[in-house]
């Protein structure tokens, strides 16, 4: 057992809703809700969930882009919580992340070369500045770009040349984690496996781990080592890739695998569906007990009375429902 | 034949140049079939759709050739009043965004009410029965309260409903569908596509659904137009083109994604290269610098659709007869 990179402990996620003209509370948004999971060194963990279901605010919290109500994210053996801003500057180096759209996060006036050489410079990585050109060089390699993209801007790359930039950034920091929210979904298809193949061999040449938060449940099975399944801010299962997968013991699991269109006409005339009923709840008013409840085809009495605790059904398979 | 488009062509100029996004097209759609457009951003598939609605901006974009028989009628060659009749009645339109397409300042109500007041010439009474009934068959429970709600009321899923009641309210042959789940979550596009596809059958609406997604292609197609650069590149039933792809382009795309169904794999198998710029194609096959299976004649001379097996499957490959054999090697 190699030791833990990332530890996520109990972690809480408040929004207060104020509305009118005095700005009173009305109501709290419960975007996680108690949150637990480890992530070893070089491991892929792949956060799935619909919209609304805490992954994004999961990276979010673990980048302490937001300072999470409760709980403990420890990185590297550093408590981050409660951590002052100047400590944790040093720390979030080696924390990226990579966005969905890079283009909203690429400065449009700056050329490729310069954003790659600022964060650089401004974290003192390299100070020389003929060093740092070849540092940037490096990385443009490193991401499947030519050294003469230095001198172009965002709006004359495509789609998945920017998402190389967007790695080539989080490169540039030399981090060991880096949280990959969405990193493929605004790309087409026949370039987001490029990425992927991409992702998966910096990931094996520079021994980094990844949070993996994303929609697509085969791209998921595909990158990661271990997935956790989120539902209206809990983990609802958490397992190795192929047991989640092939034996999944959450129904939610279940019926959103069953859900995913498999392109092939022939399976799916035969295929059986599960289609859920009704939407996912406000996460403003959550409903009592299994959250899940409402939309579960095996839900009965006991599910809207008490909450199901994740629990280890089979050696490293946690389920978080009562009929697990 | 419902609609049978014949070498369609739209150009936009743009700084960068005159873009031929869709470039000498035919395709057609059976009366009740649901047939798919697929293809890449760019590839010339919603602006098909545009087209066909003559939601096409001028000056910078237009309509440069080619008819659009619909029931027998060249809808190149109606007035702006005829069209409109059309676009109300005739044919419905779902859009992937159905909050940019429903007006925030209009109850639910109104904006179902409208059309049937213009289009069919039903009174207030008559126009709102017909809005409850059209809400309970998309699914919407409660549809007395809800008519008096605002789309901002309604949740994402939700709204794609009420597109859908719009879209059949006035009871079209056929509905034009560009993207209409892929801003939705994974469980509310399987009930938004089971409930397309239920309308359909039990309507015997005809469908276009325009899409990137291989996956939703496979289960609600009958037939597939493959796009790339403006232009189909394969034709074929979807059996047939997802057992059978003959063009290298389907085949990669097949082969790019990763499937639930499949044991895991090692390495995806991406295509290669950039998408095309589409001010500056190739003189030949605009797939040439990412294909395979290129060829020297590739770079020189543009590949015709051309019968590759029987039912109507097409391809405009060079390669296509030789490509099953060779990508097997």
């Amino acid at each position: 057992m190699t030791e833990a990179l990332l530890e996520v402990t109990d972690l809480v996620k408040h929004f207060t809703v104020s509305s009118g003209m005095f700005g009173g509370t009305t109501g709290v948004v419960r975007a996680i809700d108690g949150v637990s999971f480890s992530i070893r060194r070089g491991e892929t963990l792949g956060l799935v969930g619909e919209s609304g279901c805490g992954k994004t605010t999961t990276g979010r919290c673990i980048l302490q882009l937001e300072r999470p109500t409760s709980g403990s994210i420890r990185f590297e053996g550093v408590e981050l919580t409660g951590l002052p801003q100047s400590e944790l500057r040093a720390v979030r180096r080696k924390m990226q992340v990579i966005f969905q759209d890079p283009y909203s996060s690429l400065n449009p006036r700056m050329s490729i070369g310069e954003i790659l050489a600022e964060p650089i410079k401004v974290h003192g990585l390299v100070p020389d500045q003929a060093k740092r050109e070849e540092r940037v060089r490096e990385l443009l390699a490193q991401v499947g770009l030519l050294a003469q993209h230095a001198r172009r801007y965002p709006h004359q790359l495509s789609g998945g040349q920017r998402q190389r930039v967007g790695i080539a950034r989080a490169l540039a920091m030399e981090p060991s984690l880096i949280v990959c929210d969405e990193p493929v979904s605004a790309l087409d298809v026949s370039i987001q496996a490029q990425i992927i193949n991409l992702l998966e061999d910096l990931q094996s040449r520079l021994g980094l781990t990844y949070v993996f938060i994303a929609h697509d449940l085969s791209v998921v099975r595909h990158i990661s080592d271990r997935v956790a399944v989120m539902y209206l801010g809990r983990i609802v299962e958490l397992a190795d890739r192929k047991a989640l997968y092939e034996e999944p013991l959450h129904p939610y699991t279940s019926a959103l695998l069953s859900a995913v269109p498999i392109p092939d006409p022939r399976l799916e005339a035969t295929r059986e569906r599960t289609v859920l009923r009704g939407e996912v709840p406000s996460p403003l008013n959550p409903p009592s007990g299994c959250v899940f409840n409402p939309r579960c085809p095996i839900a009965a009495d006991r599910c809207t009375a008490e909450i199901p605790s994740l629990r280890e059904i089979k050696p490293g398979h946690w389920s978080a429902c009562h009929f697990s | 034949m419902l609609l049978d488009v014949r070498n369609l062509k739209t150009t936009f100029t743009t700084g960068a140049g005159l873009v031929r996004a869709v470039d000498g097209v035919s395709w057609d759609v059976e009366e009740g079939e649901t047939v798919a457009l697929v293809g890449e951003s760019g590839c010339g598939k919603s602006v098909s759709a545009l087209s066909i609605m003559q939601l096409i901006d001028p000056p910078a974009g237009r309509i440069e050739a080619g008819e659009i028989i619909y029931k027998g009628r060249d809808l190149l060659k109606l007035s702006e009043a005829e069209m409109r009749h059309v676009r109300g009645r005739e044919i419905g339109m779902i859009f992937q965004e159905p909050m940019t397409s429903l007006n925030p300042v209009l109850t639910i109500g109104r904006q179902l009410t409208e059309g049937l007041e213009i289009h069919e010439k039903m009174d207030v009474a008559a126009a709102r029965t017909r809005a409850i009934e059209l809400l309970g068959l998309v699914g919407i429970p409660d549809g007395e309260r809800r008519l008096a709600q605002y789309p901002h009321q309604f949740s994402g899923g939700m709204r794609q409903r009420m597109m859908i009641a719009m879209a059949l309210a006035c009871n079209p042959s056929l509905i034009l569908a560009d993207e209409p789940t892929t801003a939705l979550d994974v469980t509310i596009q399987a009930q938004i596509l089971e409930l397309m596809r239920d309308l359909s059958r039990r309507l015997g609406v005809a469908m276009l659904i325009i899409t990137h997604n291989l996956g939703v292609v496979a289960r609600y197609a009958d037939r597939v137009n493959v796009m790339y650069a403006g232009r189909i590149i394969e034709r074929a039933t979807a059996a047939e083109l997802y057992s059978n792809p003959r063009h290298p382009y389907t085949l990669g795309l097949l082969r790019s994604v990763p499937r639930l169904d499949e044991p895991m794999r090692e390495r995806l198998v991406p295509i290669e290269g950039q998408p095309p710029d589409l001010t500056r194609l190739p003189k030949g096959c605009a797939f040439t610098p990412r294909c395979a299976f290129r060829v020297a004649r590739c770079d020189e001379q543009a590949p015709a659709l051309e019968e590759v097996a029987a039912g109507g499957h097409v391809s405009a490959c060079w390669e296509s007869k030789q490509l099953v054999t060779k990508a097997a090697a």
